[in-house]
């Protein structure tokens, strides 16, 4: 979208953004040869649209958060859908000696994988140490039996 | 009269990008799929013919043989992949590659919307004004999907399985994304309307240039308690959408109220009963696969 200064001939740059609030984006284009302004507003519906397209109207200030549209515009998310500071668990993931000895065991070329599944398996349930009991229950319900 | 320039004519440095945002939204896009070796939808344009089942199976059976694998649940207004692989409703944790994906059964890592939505019986809605939401909610959907695919840290994978909704205007979405999937595997049912509506599907993707199209046909006869197998409808409907499409039929599948009720449940049949027919069907279509794409890079 570009607007065009008649009078000038000359391309009008943005020069303002505002959101006043009713799902209204303002935005201010000014030529600048005369200096003439105007405002563009658009609709709620005409806001939601270009929202969903994943694009800022006078570009980004700040590079897109990772799955930006899902998480602030679905309804009836759950409020725990994504990790955060407060729901994430604070103690580091361990291991204990045991468990370190039998993924030791675990083939070289596969045991980076196979320690990044034990470790999804508990942070997703909220374990924070990883014992050969945990292994086995990962194992059991994870389908991983010779892992 | 006026004449005006045209749009390209007027020569201007655009203040907000918004090309430039569209462009590196596709670019994140295939820089995630570069770690992935190969893509495969599982489609069909019709409801109710098994796609989530056999996609949630081939995702086991794939890993069972020793790949890494994604599953992507397309369906975002009726998801089922996070159950089905048994996912942990856990919050998803985020990195600097993205959001993690959820670990399911055999490692197979999956993204559904049902992993984000409040209950299990929350419908999809989208926050927006009220009214006019056909205008743009199409439009926040193709977007999150888009997210799905770029913004989750999927990480280097053989395979990744797209399970669509049914809809030809899906396949045509999921084409604007990722114009040319590696194998797309079109899933049918002997009856008659789900030959005429997947016949519509197959001509899309015929149309669309799509490299390899199979044909898996689900519930193609039943198996009773003891094993026996017995036929459920003509196969007419499959052997015409063969000979119309000239696309191969990858699988028979027969009906097995097992395969069913243990893949709801988090227990995909070609780990948990291996010797079923419908378990091996699976498994030999998963070698296929696997065969057919064996020199993909």
């Amino acid at each position: 979208m570009k607007f065009l200064c008649l009078r000038c001939d000359a391309v009008m740059t943005l020069s303002e953004r505002q959101l006043p609030g009713d799902g209204t984006l303002a935005a201010v284009f000014t030529c600048g040869t005369c200096g003439h302004e105007m405002a563009m507003l658009t609709n709620p519906m005409e806001t939601q649209l270009v929202s969903s397209l994943g694009v800022k109207i006078g570009g980004r200030t700040v590079p897109a958060q990772p799955m930006e549209i899902t998480r602030s515009g679905l309804g009836g998310a759950r409020e725990d859908a994504f990790e955060t500071a407060e729901n994430r668990s604070r103690e580091p993931m361990q291991w204990d000696a045991e468990a370190v000895e039998r993924l030791g065991r675990v083939p070289g070329f596969v045991r980076g994988m196979v320690k990044r599944i034990y470790m999804d398996y508990a942070r997703e349930r909220g374990i924070a140490v990883i014992t050969p009991a945990v292994m086995d229950r990962a194992r059991s319900d994870l389908g991983l039996e010779g892992m | 009269m006026r004449r005006f320039r045209k749009y390209n004519e007027v020569a201007h440095e655009s203040d907000s990008g918004i090309l430039e945002q569209v462009l590196e939204q596709r670019t994140r896009l295939a820089h995630r799929l570069s770690g992935v070796r190969r893509i495969a939808a599982v489609v069909s344009g019709k409801g109710g013919v098994g796609k989530s089942a056999i996609t949630a199976n081939l995702a086991v059976a794939l890993a069972l043989h020793g790949a890494r694998v994604g599953a992507l649940d397309a369906d975002l207004n009726g998801p089922s992949l996070g159950r089905m692989l048994a996912v942990a409703r856990s919050p998803l944790g985020e990195d600097e590659y993205g959001v993690r994906p959820a670990t399911g059964v055999f490692g197979v890592r999956v993204m559904s919307m049902d992993l984000m939505l409040a209950e299990s019986d929350t419908p999809l809605r989208w926050k927006g004004p009220e009214g006019d939401g056909s205008i743009w909610r199409g439009t926040a959907e193709l977007g999150a999907l888009r997210e799905f695919l770029a913004d989750v840290a999927w990480g280097q994978l053989d395979w990744l399985l797209i399970d669509l909704p049914p809809g030809t205007d899906r396949i045509e979405r999921l084409l604007d994304l990722i114009p040319r999937p590696d194998l797309v595997l079109l899933v049918t049912t002997p009856s008659a309307i789900a030959r005429l509506v997947v016949g519509r599907s197959a001509r899309l993707l015929r149309e669309a240039g799509v490299p390899r199209v199979a044909i898996v046909a689900n519930m193609t006869s039943y198996v009773d308690g003891t094993g026996a197998e017995h036929p459920l409808f003509s196969l007419d409907g499959v052997t015409e959408l063969a000979g119309d499409t000239a696309f191969p039929v990858w699988a028979k599948i027969p009906f097995e109220p097992a395969v069913a009720a243990l893949t709801d449940a988090g227990s995909p049949i070609v780990s948990s009963q291996p010797e079923t027919a419908a378990a091996r069907a699976l498994g030999s279509l998963a070698r296929q696969m696997e065969d057919a794409l064996m020199d993909a890079p």
